[in-house]
């Protein structure tokens, strides 16, 4: 009985959280079209040699990736924050930890799997070898939800701060730079014609840490900061 | 006879405490760093690779063994405050994160000002670098994140939130080395003996534990400030001499 109860909780709160986002269909667009934007605006400023864009490629989707979630984050509980509703579930009997996943998995879904899907298109502006898309989006895949479940924490101890957005940046980045590191590592092993795993399963490793920790954790930042 | 553990436990107390302590560790900082500059500078002899250059070790050491060590002493403190709702301990934890910050910056320059005449460069992308740049980071959001809520305990509350997650990137730092292995050289001090020449064992051990003297002298004083600004409303911080003036 209780587990189920956990369970339909996480769902509830996933359709809930994906039905709002459908009805502002424009937060979900900006973020995306930011994340392509920056990712074009590289050979802009660095020039349209082949070889050299070919090399940075999994730096610059990864790290417009990084920024682009950053951007979505800030959202990820201050609608709720202002209306009261955030207010509401905290004093529910059921567990914070849960609503808190839901709520990092209806972020993933709507700001990171939009980014995963979007990357191997702009891989081929970057002249990406097949292989090299593949591990990316493998690393994508794995890697994007721990910007969501680490960023959710900077987003519940920056709630209702003037200039969140930007100190949230501040706090979460830092802390996500060894997924970069991996991510990156992992395309670039494919070029180097060295072995990927070690890479992906570190990012995986990171992932199950993640999911872990990171809701509890974000329950209690919510409580402080909502006392 | 049974020792209350607690009585320094409070700002009010401490406050003394604290103020007849600073004279006593920022003296003895002060003679331990003379001599270890001057045991460092001027006793040790030059090295046989890296000639003279190789002397910035005496501070470059010190600083980067100290922005670690007093990272995890603030997460420390942090989680003591965030566990028993100590206010001394959150308020000890907000006092080190400057001095935490200095260290690191410290770290990062002397080890660029070696860096040039020994690599070629100022700054190479080598993983420990990258750490104790990361690390800099991490102590500015520290104190950005503290600065920016208004109510004390929802500052100290959250920002020890961040502080403890923090402290996972400073294991990373030290293992680094073996675990990308790159430029920068591995440790010469192993716990099973050491390569170093005496005299220059002696003046980074002197200049670290003068370091570490400093950065007790400073925190204190910084964290008599931050009792007075917290609790200026009080009865006994009107009683002051000080205040009295």
């Amino acid at each position: 009985m209780k587990k189920s109860s956990m369970l339909d909780l996480f769902v509830l709160v996933v359709r809930r959280d994906l039905i709002l986002a459908m009805r502002r269909r424009a937060d979900v667009l900006t973020t995306l079209i930011f994340f392509v934007m920056v990712v074009s605006l590289f050979p802009l400023g660095v020039g349209p040699e082949m070889g050299m864009l070919r090399k940075m490629a999994p730096g610059v989707l990864w790290v417009a990736a990084l920024l682009a979630s950053m951007l979505s984050l800030v959202r990820l509980f201050s609608a709720d924050y202002v209306d009261g509703t955030l207010e509401q579930m905290m004093l529910a009997p059921q567990s914070l930890s849960m609503l808190v996943l839901g709520k990092m998995v209806a972020h993933w879904m709507v700001s990171g799997l939009p980014l995963v899907l979007m990357a191997p298109v702009l891989g081929l502006q970057f002249d990406m070898s097949n292989q090299a898309l593949a591990v990316l989006i493998i690393g994508l895949l794995l890697g994007t939800p721990i910007l969501s479940m680490v960023g959710a924490i900077g987003a519940a101890l920056t709630l209702g701060l003037r200039g969140g957005g930007v100190l949230l940046s501040l706090l979460v980045l830092p802390l996500c730079i060894p997924v970069l590191i991996f991510g990156t590592g992992a395309v670039e092993a494919v070029s180097t014609a060295m072995s990927v795993t070690p890479h992906l399963s570190l990012l995986g490793a990171l992932l199950l840490l993640a999911l872990v920790f990171t809701p509890w954790v974000t329950a209690q930042a919510l409580r402080i900061s909502m006392e | 006879m049974a020792i209350n553990w607690f009585k320094y436990s409070a700002p009010s107390t401490f406050y003394g405490l604290a103020g007849k302590a600073i004279p006593w560790f920022s003296i003895s900082s002060a003679i331990l760093f003379a001599v270890g500059l001057y045991i460092g500078f001027f006793v040790a002899p030059t090295d046989a690779q890296q000639s003279e250059a190789y002397r910035i070790i005496f501070i470059h050491v010190p600083a980067s063994i100290l922005s670690m060590f007093i990272y995890l002493v603030m997460a420390g403190y942090a989680a003591l405050g965030l566990i028993f709702n100590t206010r001394l301990s959150s308020m000890m934890a907000s006092a080190l994160a400057p001095t935490g910050a200095l260290f690191a910056l410290i770290s990062l320059w002397t080890g660029a000002l070696w860096g040039k005449p020994m690599w070629g460069a100022w700054w190479v992308w080598d993983a420990r670098l990258t750490s104790e740049l990361i690390l800099l980071f991490l102590y500015l959001g520290y104190i950005a994140l503290h600065a920016s809520i208004d109510d004390p305990r929802r500052a100290d509350r959250a920002s020890a939130v961040l502080a403890i997650i923090g402290s996972v990137n400073v294991p990373i730092i030290y293992f680094s080395v073996k675990w990308w292995n790159t430029l920068h050289q591995g440790a010469t001090i192993k716990f099973t003996g050491t390569s170093m020449h005496v005299a220059m064992q002696q003046a980074m051990f002197t200049v670290l534990v003068a370091c570490w003297l400093y950065a007790v002298a400073v925190s204190l004083a910084r964290v008599r400030s931050i009792i007075l600004e917290r609790e200026r409303n009080t009865q006994w911080v009107s009683e002051l001499p000080e205040a009295k003036l």
